[in-house]
């Protein structure tokens, strides 16, 4: 009877987590729209299934085992000084180390094939691969495009089936750039240009964000990164050239670079040549970012930082117009 | 004259000065009634300089336990926060709050809550299992506590006055240096684990000695019961890996303090080099917590199925695998940095190749299951609920050890679900096994099983509901550490992961319950003979609680389950100690160890807030009490053979009468 009971409070449980599962099957790293991406959710699901082999086995002998020999159970046989059976010492070493010695080779061919620091070659629908500069601040992404001479603040667009080079530094404390429907993701560091190749294979709209906490402002430290045909990239090229703002260094960078929270999206027609060049190296020897940051000292002190519900909601309502000029203002 | 300090860093946030309310109102109700029942000579002589390991590894139990109180708070405000802050709602906590609280959460609950269990238990249990009288060296054992117990003062001071850190539990640069976090909240954090942690490695220095010196005749090293091998490999682990920290931390204090640029963004200064730091001690901090809790679950399931443990040898040696892997794994928290593949993919490797002794370890447990019968009690359950949720967390964790696949899930909520799933089932399923069965051990009453296993029930079901939902939401996107997310998709799983959180709260209540109900009933749950559980090891061997001498006369052991052999050779019974008794060496009590760590609090206090008078005044009587403990040579006794043999009589009276009722119980039931 207590048996029955306990089965009684599991069932829900069971029921529940399998909906769980299930729904997690269009989610955003089991639905990508890129080839990293799927070749990652690939990887999981191999990984995941190659450990059923031992982990339902040690579930399913964990509740037999104790069932069958529990102390009531005068039939089961009773052995109390049985201690050592190489057979099932080869067998508990073996099995591991098989599955294991399976994973680490598929480890060592992903890790190379997936590295993030690889060109994507452009397959033959796949057009010339692009470049994108992308710089965490406080708490915001700027995204500088050197080959249209262009910037934008929290909002990306690129072109489908392009192969992306996104390089990726700071302008402040570590984040990380991720878009999770198309793949990896690399952390932003100061002073340094790491780098991930990415691509998308359908229109859309991905959200992206930082996922490494980097103070008061990074919960929203997202954007939208909308992927469109090669028209609707240039389109939106053009309309981030109407904007009147340009983006100079140092002056203007280090304004934008103040701490700010839930920023707005920016459009910058101009930018500095080798923006993203001088910031890295505005935290190299003989660079000026300690001089330049300690400007900022009482943004980040106690009590800073508190979100303001009406930019939310503006940055709300840009979500649904990809490429559109009034999501700058 | 204050230094930084001044009345404004009294916090006016309500849900703090609440709690503050409440713990002044409680610690001055508790300090009135010390005082009232002149209780404080008895706290002093019996149990604040006391260098009984077993004293010490109790106190070590309670603060882990009032601090797993605090930070189990934090915890239901962090999933109260995300049930409620989605689709643009700020929820109740702004992020200067909530980012003070998932800092503080990790802080308390790894280095306040679970290293103290875990040392707690073996301070209890390891001189015991050795058939030793205390540790190498009483005097340190003491200080290593209230060394901790610094740093636990200074964390719930940092409550009261002034901010905790806002940077994650590990503080990673450049984010704790000076231009990002300006406030004191990360000075608090440098200076309770600088002081906690010089406590921790003086622990791991003192039990390895113990460890390899102070055994009894016959322990040889392949004889030592699994909890004392497991306890060695994790003082191993102390000894090597939390200098790591400390001179990690150093470097930051001077970052911080004098303008030093090791981590700063600039002047040569290296994030990179402070995350592969903290990692290189943080690791190995790990597997420090659950090799002693793979020790408590093999001793439970070798005791409670009455049966030899299956595979000694195997499980030492891969005990000691573990040790050694553990060191060669740390750049698997960081994958993303950015490395080369060729160096992701050798820790990757290495991570997964630990997978095969804990995978053999586990098959082990199952064997010693096999043939064998068992009990159902409530260290079985923990056992079993251990061994399902720690392979499955195995699992998450070996997904997560694919350099490519962590790419997509590196912080996300599915590594926040990984590592609750093997520290929720491994170290706190562990502890809370290994407080139940040595429980009697310490205070001589068992504690009440009902409620322990209502506990049980409580934590299990609700580590699957308040985090199943996390490995779910990391599929669509959701990352740690933030305070509100925009996609309301998110709400639902959030809500019932907030549930989860409630019934392990329910869990810890039966936990309290337990105490109270088994501390009213400890009568009828004495445990007169010293071996509630038929117990197979060498602490058992000794009456309950153990006498401060710990044992009559030195045992001897001639096997692995020395004492099991010993019961079976002496007709199914245990051998009992008989007179003549020897006069023992005793260490006697010390007043330095709390002193030295009073001045110790001054000390991080001032220097948290520039108080450089009062750090000098720290400085000095801590060296003064040192020097005084230095030249005391009156640090030892002997306890007449007399008084032994006095307490050892007792102790055999008490026997013989629950022998005769035991004998009178019978012959009514006869009749």
């Amino acid at each position: 009877m207590r048996r029955k009971k306990y089965l009684r409070v599991l069932s829900p449980l069971v029921l529940v987590s399998l909906a769980l599962l299930l729904t997690g099957c269009d989610s955003a790293l089991m639905d990508p729209k890129g080839q990293v991406g799927e070749e990652q959710r690939t990887l999981i699901l191999t990984a995941f299934g190659l450990m059923q082999i031992v982990v339902i086995p040690v579930i399913v002998m964990t509740l037999v085992f104790a069932w069958r020999y529990r102390r009531s159970n005068r039939n089961a046989t009773y052995r109390p000084d049985w201690h050592h059976s190489n057979k099932i010492e080869v067998v508990v070493w073996f099995v591991p180390c098989v599955i294991i010695a399976f994973l680490a080779v598929l480890t060592w061919y992903t890790s190379h094939s997936l590295d993030p620091h690889k060109p994507i070659e452009p397959t033959a629908e796949q057009q010339e691969p692009m470049e994108i500069q992308a710089v965490s601040l406080d708490w915001k992404w700027l995204f500088i495009y050197p080959e249209q001479g262009i910037a934008t603040v929290n909002e990306l667009a690129f072109p489908e089936d392009t192969p992306v080079r996104f390089r990726v530094s700071s302008g402040s404390v570590m984040n990380a750039f991720f878009i999770p429907q198309l793949g990896s993701q690399i952390y932003a560091m100061a002073g340094m240009d790491n780098d991930v190749h990415l691509v998308a294979d359908e229109q859309g709209v991905y959200p992206g964000r930082s996922t490494n906490y980097s103070g008061a402002g990074f919960s929203d430290m997202t954007f939208d990164a909308h992927v469109g045909s090669q028209e609707d990239f240039e389109a939106w090229v053009t309309e981030v050239r109407e904007s009147s703002e340009s983006l100079t260094f140092p002056e203007e960078y280090y304004d934008l670079a103040a701490p700010s929270e839930d920023a707005e999206i920016q459009y910058f027609s101009e930018v500095s040549p080798s923006l993203y060049e001088s910031i890295i190296k505005s935290f190299q020897a003989g660079g000026d970012h300690e001089a330049r940051v300690s400007e900022f000292a009482d943004s980040y002190a106690e009590g800073f930082g508190h979100g303001s519900a009406h930019s939310d909601d503006e940055s709300a309502e840009s979500h649904g117009k990809p490429m559109s000029a009034e999501a700058a203002e | 004259m204050f230094g930084k300090l001044s009345l404004e860093a009294i916090p006016t946030d309500p849900i703090v000065l609440t709690t503050i309310v409440a713990i002044v109102l409680g610690g001055g109700a508790l300090t009135a009634a010390i005082t009232y029942f002149k209780k404080w000579g008895y706290l002093w002589t019996e149990w604040i300089t006391s260098v009984d390991h077993k004293k010490l590894g109790i106190m070590y139990f309670i603060v882990a336990l009032v601090m797993l109180l605090r930070g189990f708070a934090d915890a239901i405000m962090m999933r109260s926060q995300l049930a409620m802050a989605s689709a643009g709602a700020e929820g109740f906590l702004p992020p200067s709050h909530y980012d003070q609280i998932f800092t503080a959460h990790g802080v308390i609950m790894i280095f306040f809550v679970a290293m103290p269990m875990v040392i707690g238990l073996m301070n209890l249990v390891v001189p015991l299992q050795i058939g030793a009288r205390d540790v190498a060296f009483p005097f340190l054992n003491n200080l290593s506590f209230w060394l901790f117990a610094a740093g636990v003062v200074l964390v719930n001071v940092s409550l009261f006055v002034g901010e905790f850190a806002k940077t994650g539990w590990l503080a990673y640069a450049p984010l704790s240096g000076l231009d990002y976090s300006p406030g004191v909240g990360v000075d608090y954090w440098i200076w309770a684990l600088q002081i906690s942690g010089i406590g921790t490695t003086l622990t791991g220095i003192n039990f390895f000695v113990t460890i390899l010196k102070m055994r009894t005749k016959g322990m040889t090293m392949f004889r030592m019961p699994i909890f004392t091998w497991t306890s060695l490999c994790a003082n191993v682990l102390i000894i090597a890996s939390f200098p790591i920290l400390t001179a990690t931390i150093a470097l930051l204090t001077l970052d911080r303090y004098l303008g030093m640029n090791f981590f700063t963004t600039d002047l040569g200064g290296n994030m990179m080099m402070y995350v592969n730091l903290i990692w290189a001690w943080g690791h190995p901090e790990v597997y420090i917590l659950i090799l002693p809790a793979f020790g408590v679950f093999s001793e439970v399931i070798a005791t409670f199925a009455k049966k030899r443990l299956f595979g000694y040898n195997t499980m030492v040696w891969a005990t000691v695998a573990i040790t050694i892997l553990s060191f060669v794994v740390w750049l698997h928290h960081f994958f993303t940095m950015g490395a080369g593949a060729d160096v992701n993919a050798f820790f990757g490797i290495m991570t997964m190749i630990i997978a095969i002794p804990t995978g053999v370890k586990i098959f082990n447990w199952l064997f010693t299951m096999y043939r064998g019968r068992l009990e159902f009690t409530s260290p079985v359950l923990w056992t079993l609920g251990f061994i399902i949720t720690f392979t499955l967390g195995g699992m998450t964790g070996v997904m997560l050890s694919v350099p490519a696949a962590n790419f997509v899930l590196h912080n996300s909520l599915f590594v926040i679900a990984h590592f609750h799933n093997v520290i929720i089932g491994g170290v706190v399923f562990g502890m809370l096994a290994g407080l139940t069965y040595w429980f009697p051990k310490a205070f001589g009453f068992t504690l009440n099983e009902k409620w322990g296993k209502r506990s049980f029930w409580c934590w299990f079901i609700g580590f699957y509901v308040a985090f199943t939902p996390l490995y779910v939401l990391a599929f669509f996107g959701a990352v740690r550490r933030m305070q509100s997310y925009s996609n309301p998709e998110w709400q639902p799983l959030m809500i019932v992961a907030w549930v989860g959180a409630l019934i392990i709260a329910a869990g810890i209540a039966c936990t309290l319950i337990q105490f109270y109900v088994s501390i009213r009933d400890r009568k009828q749950n004495q445990d007169v003979t010293g071996d509630p559980w038929d117990g197979r090891t060498l602490e058992w061997a000794t009456s309950s609680p153990a006498p401060f001498y710990n044992f009559a006369h030195l045992p001897e052991v001639h096997g692995v389950d020395g004492f099991w052999e010993a019961k079976k050779a002496n007709g199914g019974v245990p051998p009992i100690s008989e007179p003549p008794y020897q006069d023992i060496h005793m260490p006697k009590n010390t007043w330095e160890g709390p002193i030295i760590a009073l001045f110790a609090t001054i000390f991080g206090f001032a220097l948290v807030w520039h108080i450089w008078w009062l750090a000098i005044v720290g400085g000095i009587g801590m060296f003064a009490t040192f020097m005084a403990r230095i030249f005391n040579d009156d640090v030892d006794y002997y306890v007449p053979a007399a008084e032994v043999e006095r307490i050892e009589r007792e102790h055999r009276q008490r026997l013989k009468q629950k022998g005769d009722l035991a004998h009178s119980t019978r012959l009514e039931t006869q009749s």
